[in-house]
């Protein structure tokens, strides 16, 4: 019982964020690999290399995404009810693209027959540019709230529809994400293969990182317009709270309320570019690894700038304002937040020590060669 | 009020998500032991036939565990997509299981389950079998935080309900985690797949014996697997009254269904081996009886009565009129929360609350309630019998078949003698199938039986779902049926393609003298 209520709240809320960030690194550069595959992947053995250099860990990185939904399940149940089942095509259109990922992976290699190949190699790319796209296109929705209401059991109603998501700002952020994921594959890309596939896999990352600055750019821009939300009033935030009892205003441009409160909250964005750029002089340069950690770092900045952006709010409502999902008000109770925080604690390290540890040992480039001598063995 | 058809297409969405995903997940369980003692055993003759078996039923493995993991996911986000309100009343103690599933389990088998297809030449011997081991470990792990969280559903402890909030929060993590409820289904749960694991390898290697085909090769895994199926049998069954006596302790409705037991009867209660459940007459057309049986099984006393389903619903029927007095002293209080005399009635009712709930199936508003409504929820607090009854004696004889088949196949497997046997060898290939068939029926009996409610006791069903249309079910239906259904013809396809090629499908056909050649390290 170290902390309080509010300290938990918070904590949680960096909590989810940590998990998310993960899965952009992590499962970010597979996906990122499956978004190039049919761009750079010229013949089938190029297109093994690529899928070989995630092989060994595609599965262990799906699992951030697995735990993040788990982890919102667990510490942001009304986030995790409302915002599944009133983006219901949404999310499922994500599920369906991410079945073909597991198969793809696994059964593509399995049979030489080349369109049962082709056909895998697409449900691959779409297993992976569909979640990159939609997920980037749900924080979109997020800055502009989503029309939903609660009742007095606290029951959510969505009003809103499918197509109404696609609105053209959160397209926007959609290839925002789209081009992160994009330059984590071409990072990661570029420095496990070799040759003419590294090359083309260095300037697809340019591509991405110059289609990521001007979108992050535009999107900043936007945003400065939109109306955001601020909270009117609010019981004590350090107890137990319903999204209900607080009164809700919005104001163009408050999404940008915490930025101008504290400045230094500016280096979050300023990350990101950094990254992005750093990211390119290591493309450039051929210092891969460096390339591909600054890319990660950029991951890393552009979602807290947009979870900076929108804090507290988690879920907006356009429709019931005062039904906003905040960190305050949508989260587990105290013994619940409690108990997570202390699994988190003993087992998070104990993942990045043993993912760290299967990195090492399956180090290395794939190449060419070293596909056609394993052909039975490898994806 | 939730449109009913929105609900029951809910349901039977989650129920063939499941039952689907749960084709997958049993022999994932049980292989994932199975590659450890072939493995095991590799590590301490040197022998490669034993490498081998490892990475040939590790290729089958894979092809079955690509499809255990997609069909995962969709478990994973079913709970908030279609189950919203369910997700809301209870994600508070049922998420965390969730989430510790993942962080803790689902990781470690997925990390492992990559350096396990791929880390063969870049680990010592030792260090592959670690990993091997680790990922049986996360595999198995997983298995318990799941029925942690589905033995919750059964038997709600550790909960209490905040009015703030309007859900129930977790007042106390051990009694979650320790429930007996959960310990016996994990056991009999994992069991099952051992025995899954078990057949499916028996079934293929008897199949090569048959043909005579691969012989040594299939002559150890077929003594592997039967060992291994004869302890996972004797534990399914065992555990599997464990279960039973759980069952009747927590949800006396189910364990009525299950026995098409109507009357309360003196203790120790008879055993309806067969019978003919008739719903409409509350009694059944005809039976054949055990006398003493069920009340030694499920009360372990001579003494204990057992209610039967006329005197549960006449018990149900008192707690729905108590429940609904609780319900409305909450809105009253919640709109006037200095109404004291709402809240002390509503906390002389609370424990009723979910079964005041029930009546909302009927009826939005709880103060026109009618007798008949009273009734019906009544008569619908206890599960159709006759679907539970069935489903649960066909699990049980498929249970004791394969008890049996095990048996024959460890003796004979002892003795060295199954080779001689092809009516063994037969039975076993046809066998295949016997463990997935019980598992489903396990499943319709636990979650079916489990009716009206998601949350015994606590949380009805009905209002369990999203507030969706009933056309966005059709169209995830669907979705499902599709995708599903595609991906099943590839699985199979490849399964029975690799399953028949053997282990010649682990040698490359050209076989280049560089085979074993480790990438350069950057």
């Amino acid at each position: 019982m170290l902390f309080d209520y509010l300290t938990l709240k918070l904590i949680w809320w960096l909590l989810v964020g940590v998990l998310l960030i993960g899965f952009a690194i992590m499962d970010g550069h597979d996906m990122g690999v499956g978004i190039l595959l049919p761009i750079l992947g010229k013949d089938d053995t190029d297109r093994r290399v690529m899928i070989n250099t995630v092989a060994p860990h595609w599965d262990g990185n799906q699992v951030w995404f697995i735990t993040a939904g788990g982890a919102i399940f667990a510490a942001w149940p009304f986030v995790y009810a409302t915002a599944f089942s009133g983006m219901y095509w949404a999310l499922l259109l994500v599920l369906f693209a991410l079945f073909f990922r597991p198969v793809g992976f696994e059964y593509r290699s399995k049979l030489p027959n080349p369109a049962w190949r082709r056909s895998w190699d697409w449900g691959l790319f779409a297993g992976s540019a569909v979640p990159a796209l939609v997920f980037g296109v749900a924080f979109g929705n997020l800055f502009q709230g989503v029309p939903f209401h609660l009742d007095e059991t606290m029951r959510s109603f969505y009003t809103g529809s499918f197509w109404a998501l696609l609105n053209p700002f959160a397209l926007l952020c959609g290839v925002v994400s789209l081009s992160l994921l994009a330059l984590q594959g071409a990072t990661f890309l570029a420095h496990r293969t070799d040759g003419a596939l590294q090359a083309r896999a260095r300037s697809a990352g340019l591509v991405a990182a110059t289609v990521l600055l001007l979108s992050f750019s535009a999107g900043g821009l936007w945003v400065s317009h939109l109306d955001g939300y601020v909270i009117r009033s609010i019981p004590d935030v350090g107890g137990a709270l319903n999204p209900l009892m607080k009164e809700v205003g919005r104001e163009t441009g408050a999404w940008f309320a915490n930025y101008r409160a504290h400045a230094a909250l500016w280096l979050v964005p300023a990350v990101a570019y950094a990254g992005a750029l750093l990211a390119m002089a290591g493309l450039d340069r051929g210092k891969t690894l460096l390339a591909f950690i600054a890319s990660s770092l950029s991951c890393l900045a552009v979602i807290l700038t947009a979870g900076v952006a929108l804090f507290p709010f988690v879920l907006p409502s356009s429709t019931m304002p005062k039904a906003s999902l905040t960190a305050w008000d949508a989260t587990s109770s105290y013994v619940t937040l409690n108990v997570m925080l202390y699994v988190a604690l003993i087992f998070t390290p104990i993942v990045l020590a043993y993912t760290g540890w299967a990195y090492r040992v399956m180090a290395g480039k794939v190449t060419r060669d070293y596909v056609a001598a394993n052909d039975k063995a490898l994806y | 009020m939730i449109d009913p058809m929105v609900v029951d297409l809910s349901r039977l969405q989650f129920a063939a998500t499941a039952m689907y995903h749960f084709l997958f997940v049993p022999l994932t369980l049980g292989l994932s032991w199975l590659l450890v003692v072939m493995e095991a055993a590799y590590v301490m003759t040197g022998k490669d036939v034993y490498r081998d078996m490892t990475k040939f039923w590790g290729k089958l493995y894979g092809i079955n565990f690509a499809l255990g993991v997609t069909t995962g996911i969709t478990m994973e986000f079913q709970f908030g997509t279609n189950w919203a309100y369910y997700s809301h009343y209870v994600g508070d103690i049922f998420g965390a299981p969730l989430a510790i599933e993942g962080l803790m389990a689902f990781f470690l088998e997925s990390t492992m389950v990559g350096l396990f297809f791929f880390g063969w030449n870049r680990l010592s011997k030792v260090g592959h079998f670690s990993v091997t081991l680790l990922m049986a470990l996360g595999t198995n792990l997983s298995a318990v935080l799941i029925l942690i969280a589905n033995g919750w559903m059964q038997d709600p402890v550790g909960a209490a309900f905040n009015p703030v909030t309007m859900r129930m929060e977790l007042v106390d993590f051990a009694a979650l985690v320790f429930n007996p409820v959960a310990q016996s289904k994990f056991v009999h749960t994992v069991a099952a797949g051992y025995v899954t694991g078990s057949l499916f390898v028996l079934g293929i290697s008897s199949w090569y014996l048959l043909k005579g085909l691969h012989v040594d090769f299939a002559r150890r895994s077929f003594r592997i697997a039967a060992a291994f199926g004869l302890a996972g049998c004797l534990s399914v069954i065992v555990l599997g009254d464990e279960s039973g006596y759980a069952v009747s302790e927590s949800q006396k409705s189910k364990l009525a269904a299950i026995e098409a037991m109507w009357e309360t009867e003196p203790a120790p209660a008879g055993f309806n081996l067969l019978a003919w459940p008739n719903d409409a007459r509350q009694a059944n057309d005809w039976e054949v009886r055990i006398p003493y049986a069920l009340g030694l099984i499920a009360t372990r006393s001579v003494s204990k009565t057992l209610p039967g389903i006329k005197e549960i619903r006449a018990a149900n029927r008192e707690r729905i009129e108590s429940g609904r007095l609780a319900v409305l002293a909450l809105e009253a209080w919640r709109k006037n929360p200095g109404d004291l005399e709402a809240k002390a009635r509503f906390q002389a009712h609370e424990k009723d609350m979910g079964y005041g709930l029930l009546l909302k199936k009927y009826t939005e508003d709880l103060t026109q309630v009618t007798p008949t409504m009273l009734d019906q929820a009544a008569h619908d607090s206890v599960p159709r019998v006759a679907p539970l009854f069935w489903t649960f004696r066909l699990m049980v004889a498929l249970g004791f078949a394969m008890l049996a088949l095990v048996a024959l196949a460890f003796w004979h497997g002892m003795k060295g003698t199954f080779q001689d046997k092809p009516w063994l060898l037969r039975w076993a290939l046809w066998f295949i199938p016997a463990p997935w068939i019980a598992i489903q029926s396990g499943w319709f009996v636990a979650e079916y039986g489990r009716q009206p409610w998601t949350v015994f006791g606590m949380l009805p069903t009905h209002l369990s779902a999203s507030s969706l249309s009933a056309a966005s079910l059709y169209g995830s239906i669907s979705g499902f049926v599709g995708f599903y259904t595609v991906l099943l013809v590839a699985e199979m396809f490849l399964m029975f393609k690799y399953a028949r090629l053997g282990p010649d499908a682990l040698k490359a056909a050209p076989a280049p003298a560089d085979a074993q050649a480790v990438p350069a390290h950057s």
